[in-house]
Parts: structure tokens; sequence; C-alpha cells
């Protein structure tokens, strides 16, 4: 049946399906977010403690969807992954280096003896959920304002920088990209306490920190958002394959795709009612109304990159270089398999949203971190 | 580095150094060897403790006694620590493929990267799905889905080994796919040859059985120490005797499937069982050697002697290689040099075949680029009959097809010495739990105690022989290492390198320090 499917809807529609888990890590960086308040938010050990142990229980979600995205970019989009990881190599290492560092800190910082100190592993936290995101954000960045490299006849990659992708973060664009969902992982972060902490005065705070969050985030989105429909864009000729710039390129993909403009308009109306709802009118479910709104916007970036003859991942060293979904992808036999392999993928959700329910039907509070467990919180 | 690399190099804004390449090369060798050591310290543990702890959680929710709820918790921890930073250095492995091997990961990512994402699907979600509920969940689920749960880590984690050994499997022994000229990469042609290889079965089968044996032996030798030091007896027999029990089986097991794999190797992999046996000259009724001293002068074709000392035991090799006693086994100097008399072609000739492939590829590139198909459709028929060696044609020195040899011989000898040590080590523990003396063994408690780290060093020396027996492939005779890395200067690389020796060693220091604390702490905490 997949089979059947001619190689280019496979190719879109695995960027549709990496799309996906792309923007569903988006939405999980609330544990980032949530990591960078403990210094922010936070006014107690105690109250620090409850920030980290309701991140810690989701961590290991946001890290393996981290994990997948890697692997479904590298399954569906070789060439990418090659490109991208091998030239763009400084950015991707520091990224790395930010959840490396991440992956240990919860189950080390209130363990004795962890030779470090309990603050240094809050330090690694508070990197990974703002160099960390900064940073993902410049590299998605890149989608829209193009990279320093080019591909021989053999397709091997040569960066024309020594920087290696670190230039990525100097552009104000990417920049503002990077800081935009920095701070959107915080506000989610803060949403994420009120829906799931029992603890009234951090609890207050953190519904502050949604629409002051909000505000930070204001003027790097618009940065982000007038960028969108004022920079030139790296079109792409169905017939030839031939990549030029096109003035206005994205905005047309926006009118041209309707749907995406209302992605992204309804996304973030999604995240700014959820701030409403969390802020100002008291409610503890804003985290889903954000969620959502975070995942259609991701999607709506992830769409506006690839989709419309668009490359995803332009070259301004070597227009003729920039990756496309078609010339990025894989055979269309391994992208039929992964077809199959991806229907698995409700079964997954279905299995994780009902442990995460089963998880957060009571809320977290101090009785909780310390009683008969506590040897086991983090 | 002749062929596509050189023809690449003039396409290049940038010219590369052949020396710098190498240098590249070295690094990012390096650098994948220390974080696969480092990962492979956590993951057998992870994989095997999991399994012990669903046992432990098991007694307790069907006897309902509190004491192996205790029992449980106390591996949990141990088993928490050792997790995080197993994760930690896995996302490394993942992402240094496009970081450190990019040409690799272009060449064979419509391969590889399929068992990866899968890997991603159907078992990391698994265990980070249940790892909270396990940690977390005592009193949020009820028992029977905690169960559950810490089972489900336990099927999770192993599932992920599944995949990542397909992946492995697969570069040991590539099939199910095709060079495709055009994309200059290889492209998957059959899932289930890929997925069902014999040897990612028999890698998977042994690793996760070794995996299992290097758990039951932490647990058995930190129970050790508390009988030595006269603390948590009872839970310490406990654990004792379901780990000796689950480490014995699998010894067993380790045994069967290590003979299986090395049956493998010597159908798929000849140079590799020839450097695990340092046998050069291939031979009849070849002999194993019980233990040898390497002659590290040798050369493949040189006169010199493979071994200073040696015990040999006569036939044995030949046994295990082909099943038969009498049968011929190829050394290395018959598959550099070739051997008529056995119809073996060796590396200097197939590099002949393979550089004709390569010239050819390149014409074929060139003509296609500049539109002359008659050229191109010339170019590419030579191209599919000689294709076969294609990476034998990067190759500048035939004696470059064999692995370093003394680190392959002595890595399998130490890990097939200690694997025969370590069902011993169960059985006696067995015997004096039955026997009800166990307390009373000191030298055996301090045998089990130090058997953790003999454990762990067999571990490491097995995944020595596999990958350095491999060298000088990163594809088994189609993509030598040096073809596959990053075109990045080697000082990014050696930074990186240093960075992450830096990192991990620091965690590895803290989670011991951890895990240590922990243990002095105990079960009561």
């Amino acid at each position: 049946m997949i089979g059947n499917l001619d190689h280019s809807i496979l190719q879109q529609l695995w960027w549709l399906i990496t799309s996906v888990v792309g923007s569903l890590f988006l939405f999980l960086t609330f544990v980032q977010g949530g990591q960078t308040l403990i210094f922010t938010t936070a006014s107690t050990e105690e109250e620090k403690s409850l920030i980290i142990n309701t991140m810690g229980r989701k961590w290991e979600l946001t890290f393996t969807t981290l994990v997948l995205f890697g692997g479904a970019l590298f399954a569906a989009f070789p060439l990418f992954y090659a490109t991208s990881f091998g030239g763009a190599y400084w950015v991707w290492m520091l990224i790395l280096f930010t959840f490396i560092v991440q992956a240990v800190s919860y189950e080390f910082r209130k363990k004795p003896d962890n030779v470090l100190g309990a603050r240094t592993y809050e330090i690694f936290m508070c990197i990974n959920g703002s160099v960390g995101l900064i940073l993902i954000g410049a590299a998605v960045g890149t989608f829209f304002t193009g990279s320093r490299f080019s591909l021989n006849l053999y397709n091997s990659v040569t960066w024309a920088t020594p920087y290696h992708g670190l230039e990525a973060a100097l552009n104000p664009f990417n920049l503002a990209l990077g800081l935009f969902l920095m701070f959107l992982a915080r506000i989610l972060g803060a949403m994420y306490i009120v829906n799931h902490v029992d603890h009234e005065n951090l609890v207050k705070r953190a519904r502050k920190a949604t629409w002051i969050n909000l505000l930070w985030a204001l003027p790097f989105l618009l940065t982000v958002l007038i960028g969108f429909v004022t920079m030139d864009g790296f079109a792409v000729d169905p017939a030839t394959g031939v990549v030029s710039m096109e003035k206005g390129k994205y905005l047309t993909n926006l009118l041209e795709m309707p749907v995406v403009l209302l992605l992204l308009l309804g996304g973030l109306g999604s995240v700014i009612y959820g701030v409403a709802a969390t802020g100002f009118l008291g409610k503890n479910s804003g985290i889903w109304f954000g969620g959502i709104g975070t995942v259609l916007v991701g999607l709506a970036i992830f769409s506006l990159a690839g989709y419309n003859n668009t490359a995803f991942y332009p070259s301004i060293t070597d227009l003729q270089s920039s990756l496309t979904i078609y010339n990025a992808s894989s055979s269309k036999y391994t992208l039929t398999v992964m077809s199959y392999v991806a229907l698995a993928v409700p079964f997954v959700l279905a299995y994780v949203a009902y442990v995460w329910k089963l998880m957060n039907a009571k809320k977290l509070d101090i009785a909780e971190l310390t009683g008969e467990d506590a040897n086991e919180m983090y | 580095m002749a062929g596509a690399r050189h023809f690449a190099a003039t396409t290049h804004k940038e010219d590369i150094v052949e020396d710098q390449l190498l240098t590249t090369v070295d690094w990012a060798r390096a650098q994948f060897a220390l974080t696969a050591m480092y990962h492979w310290i956590f993951v057998p543990l992870t994989l095997g403790l999991s399994f012990l702890i669903a046992f432990f959680e098991s007694i307790y929710v069907k006897t309902g006694n509190e004491e192996w709820k205790k029992l449980t918790k106390f591996w949990m921890t141990l088993f928490g620590i050792n997790f995080a930073i197993g994760v930690a250095t896995g996302i490394i492995l993942e992402f240094q493929f496009g970081t450190n091997w990019s040409n690799y990961s272009w060449m064979v990512g419509d391969i590889f990267g399929a068992p990866l994402a899968i890997e991603g699907i159907f078992a990391f979600f698994i265990e980070a799905t249940f790892f909270a509920v396990m940690f977390f969940g005592w009193h949020r689920v009820s028992k029977g889905f905690h169960l559950f749960s810490t089972w489900m880590v336990a099927i999770g984690s192993n599932l992920s080994a599944v995949w990542i050994l397909v992946a492995n499997g697969w570069m040991q022994f590539p099939i199910g796919m095709n060079f495709n000229p055009d994309t200059a990469r290889f492209e998957m042609q059959n899932f289930w040859e890929v997925a069902l290889s014999p040897v990612a079965v028999h890698k998977f089968t042994h690793t996760t059985s070794s995996a299992f044996l290097l758990a039951a032996l932490f647990v058995v030798g930190i129970s050790a120490l508390f009988l030595l030091q006269e603390r948590h007896q009872k839970m310490a027999k406990r654990s004792m005797v379901v780990a000796a029990v689950f480490g014995f089986i699998a010894s067993i097991f380790v045994a069967f499937t290590g003979d299986e794999a090395a049956f493998s190797v010597a159908q798929r992999q000849p140079m590799k069982l020839a450097a695990m046996e340092g046998l050069y000259v291939g031979q009849e009724k070849a002999p194993i050697i019980a233990m040898g001293i390497i002659n590290s002068s040798k050369k493949p074709g040189d006169d010199l002697p493979a071994f200073y000392q040696e015990v040999k035991i006569p036939g044995l090799l030949s046994l295990l290689a082909n099943r038969d006693p009498n049968s011929f086994v190829p050394g290395i100097n018959d598959l550099v040099f070739g051997n008529a008399e056995r119809n073996i072609i060796g590396a200097e000739q197939r590099m002949v075949t393979g550089k004709i492939a390569l010239a050819e590829l390149a014409r074929y590139k060139y003509a296609k680029d500049t539109g002359d198909d008659g050229e191109s459709a010339a170019a590419l028929a030579i191209f599919d009959q000689h294709k076969g060696d294609l990476g034998y044609g990067y190759l500048n020195n035939p004696a470059e097809a064999a692995p370093p040899v003394a680190t392959t011989f002595y890595s399998f000898h130490i890990m097939v010495v200690l694997g025969t040590l370590f069902p011993v080590i169960f059985l006696l523990v067995l015997y004096f739990a039955y026997k009800g003396t166990l307390e009373y063994q000191r030298w055996l408690n301090l045998a089990c105690f130090f058997s953790i780290f003999l454990g762990y060093v067999a571990q490491q020396a097995g995944w020595v022989v596999a990958e350095v027996g491999r060298q000088p492939w990163a594809i088994q005779g189609l993509l030598p290492v040096g073809m596959a890395s990053t075109n990045i200067a080697a000082s990014n690389v050696q930074t990186t390198f240093f960075m992450f020796l830096t990192l991990f060693t620091a965690l590895l220091i803290a989670e011991i320090r951890i895990i240590m604390k922990q243990i002095k702490i105990g079960p009561e905490a």
C-alpha cells in the first residue's frame, strides 16, 4: 500500500513526520524552560526541589524525542544529517554538550558525594535550558538564512568558514529565533509548574512568570515574524531542481499555503491564550494551550522551510548545493520501510499519554518530596 | 586516498591536505572509541540490572515481603545513577555519526539511519516513559502497574540494544543493499536482510547475554562486599542467589553465542578471525593459541615468527571456524596477498579491481555532470563489473587490509579467559549459598568483589575485538574509515576529543563516588 506511493509523496510525508517530532520536542522543552526557572522563580530550596522534581519526571521524554528527531532525520534525510552535523560542527557539538550535562544533573544533584556539588548541576541544567535552546533555535534559523557550505559531486560537504556553524548564532534572525525558543520554553515550564505543582507561593510566582516571559519573548518573536514576511528565500524550480533567490519567498509560502498561515497564527494565539489563562484567569490548564500552540508553531516553521518548492537547508556559498526534501532524502525503498515503522507512532503516543495521565493524576507537593520515597527524589 | 576522494577534492573550494585528513580520521576514531568505551561502561549494567530488578520486584509482589521491596529499591537507586550517564554518552554516539563521520552518514545513511530511528520509536520511548513510573510511581500507580513498568524498562532497554546491534552488524556484514552511482551512496534493497542478518542476531545474543553476566557480577560483587563487612547480610545473600542463578545461565548462553559469533566471523570476516588468533599462514588443522606472546615486529608477508612464545591446541581453530577440525583456515598472508591454491583472492588483487571501480565511478560522475551520455554509460558498465571491490580501491597498501593484530589477539584472549572464569564463580556462590555458609567464604567474597572489575575488562575487551578487528573498514570491504570521516580540520575534532575526555572522566568519577556512597549507606537509607 505505502509502497505504491510516489517517492515525492513519501519525501513530503517524511518531512511532515520529522516536523511533527521536532515540534513535539519544542513542546517538551518546557523541561528546559523549567530548569532555567530554578534561578528566577524559585525562592527557597524547597521550591527549587519542587521545580526540579516536577521537570525531572519528564526530562527523559524530551531527551528521547530529541534523539528520535535526530534518528528520523538520519533515516529520512541523511544528506541533511551529513551536511549539517558534519559542517555546522561546533553548533551541534555545543548543543550536545548541554544535553550531556543535563542528563546526569537530575540524578546526581542531590546525591551525597557527587563531586561537583548541587549548585554545579543546577548551573548545568540552566545552561541546557538557555544556551542549548538558543543554539537549537540558531540552527533552525539557518533553514531560512542559509549556511556557508558546498557539496561536491559525491555529496561530500565542505564548510566555508573555520567557525563551523558558530557564525549562525551571530545572525540576528537566527539569534532572535533562539531567544524566542528559550523564552517560549520558560513560558511552557512555568505553565507546567502551575499545572502540576501543589505549592501556593511557587504557583503564584509561576503564573506571573508566564506573562513576564511572554513580554521578553515578544521582541524576538516580532523579529522572526518580520523576517518571515520580508526576507528573500531559497526557491527551487520543481522541474530542474535549480535553486534561486526569490523575493519574499516565505511570505509567498504563507500566502500560497494558507494552512501553514493558520497553523502559525492559531499556534501563536493558542500560546497567548495559554499565558492569559494561566497568568490572569487563574486556570491550571494553560500548558495544554501553550503546548498545542507550540506544536502548531513548530509545524508552521518546518512547513515554511521545506514545502512549496523551498530549499530547507540552503547554502549561501553555493546555491546549487542547497538541500531540498527531494535531493536530501533517503531512497524510496527506505522511506517506504520507515513509513510502515511510523505506523507504530500513534501507539507510542497513546501509551505515553496514558502513563502521563496516571503519573500526573496527583500534583507534586512537599510531602511527597520528604516522604517515604525521599531517597528516590531528585 | 586516490580515486573518488581525489576527484572530490578537485571540486572543493578549499583543498584538503592528505596528511590533515588522516589526522582528522585518527582523532575521529579516537573520539568514537572513547565515547563507545565510556558508553559501554554503563550500558551493559543497565541491560542486565534492569532484569534483575524486575526479578526482585516480582518476588516482592508475589510474596508481599517488604524486605524484597527494600532490596529492589536499593538496586534501583544504583541503576538510576548508572542509567543517566549511559543516556548521556549514548546521544553523543548517535550524533557523532553526523559530526565526525559525515561522509559515512551520507554514503550509508539510507541503510544505517533506519535502525537508529526504529530504536527511538520502539525502544527509547518505552524506557523513557516507564522509567519515571519505576522511580516515582510507587504511590501513584498500582503495585501491578509498577511491576509492569519495571519489566517494560528492562524490555525497552534490551530492545534498544537490538536495533543498535542490527546497525553494527550491518557494518560488519553489509547485505541487503546496492551502490547507487548517481547518488554516490549505498541504498537499502531488502530491510529484512539487514534486520535479520545472522551477524546482527549473533551480535545481539552475545552482547546482551554478556551484559546480563556483568550485571550479575555487579550484584554478586556488591553483595559480597556487604558480607565481608558483615552488613545487610540477609539482603546480600538473597541478592546473590538470584544474581548468581541469572549470571550462571547468562554465562552458559555467553559461551554458546560466543562460539556462534566466532563461527560467523570465520565465515564473513576471516581477516578478523586470523587477527584474533595471530594466524599469518593459513593451514589445515589450525590450532587455537591458548596462550601466547605476539611478536610485535611481525608484518604480513615477512618471515618473522608470529609469536615469541605460544601454547597451541591443535585443530581447535579449524573446528571453531568451520565445524571441522581438519579444515583449512586462511591466515593474514593468504587474505592480504591471495592464495591461488585455495582460491583466495587477496587484498592486493582486490585493490587493483577497486581502483578500476573508483576511476570508472569518477569518469561516470564527470560524464554525467558534463552531459556526455555515451561516456557515462561506458563508464557505468565497467564500474558495475568491478564495484564489488570498491572499498579496496581506497587502500594504498595491501597490508592495510589487516587489523592491528596484537590488540585484537590479546583482547580476544582476555575476554575468553575471563568468560571462562565467571561461571565458576557463580557456581561456587550457589554451592555455598546452598550449604548456608556463604558469609564465611571470605576468599570467595573477595573474588566476587574483584570480579566486578574483571567483568568490565571482559566487556571492553569484547568490543575491542569487534571494532579493532574490523579495521581498516567502517563498512566491511566497502568503506575504509579514512573515507568515512568529515572534511574538517583535525584541530576541531582534537579539541572535542579532549572536551569529551574531560567531561566523561569527571562524570565517571562522580558516578563512582556516588555509587560507593550509596553502597556505604546501604538499603536501610
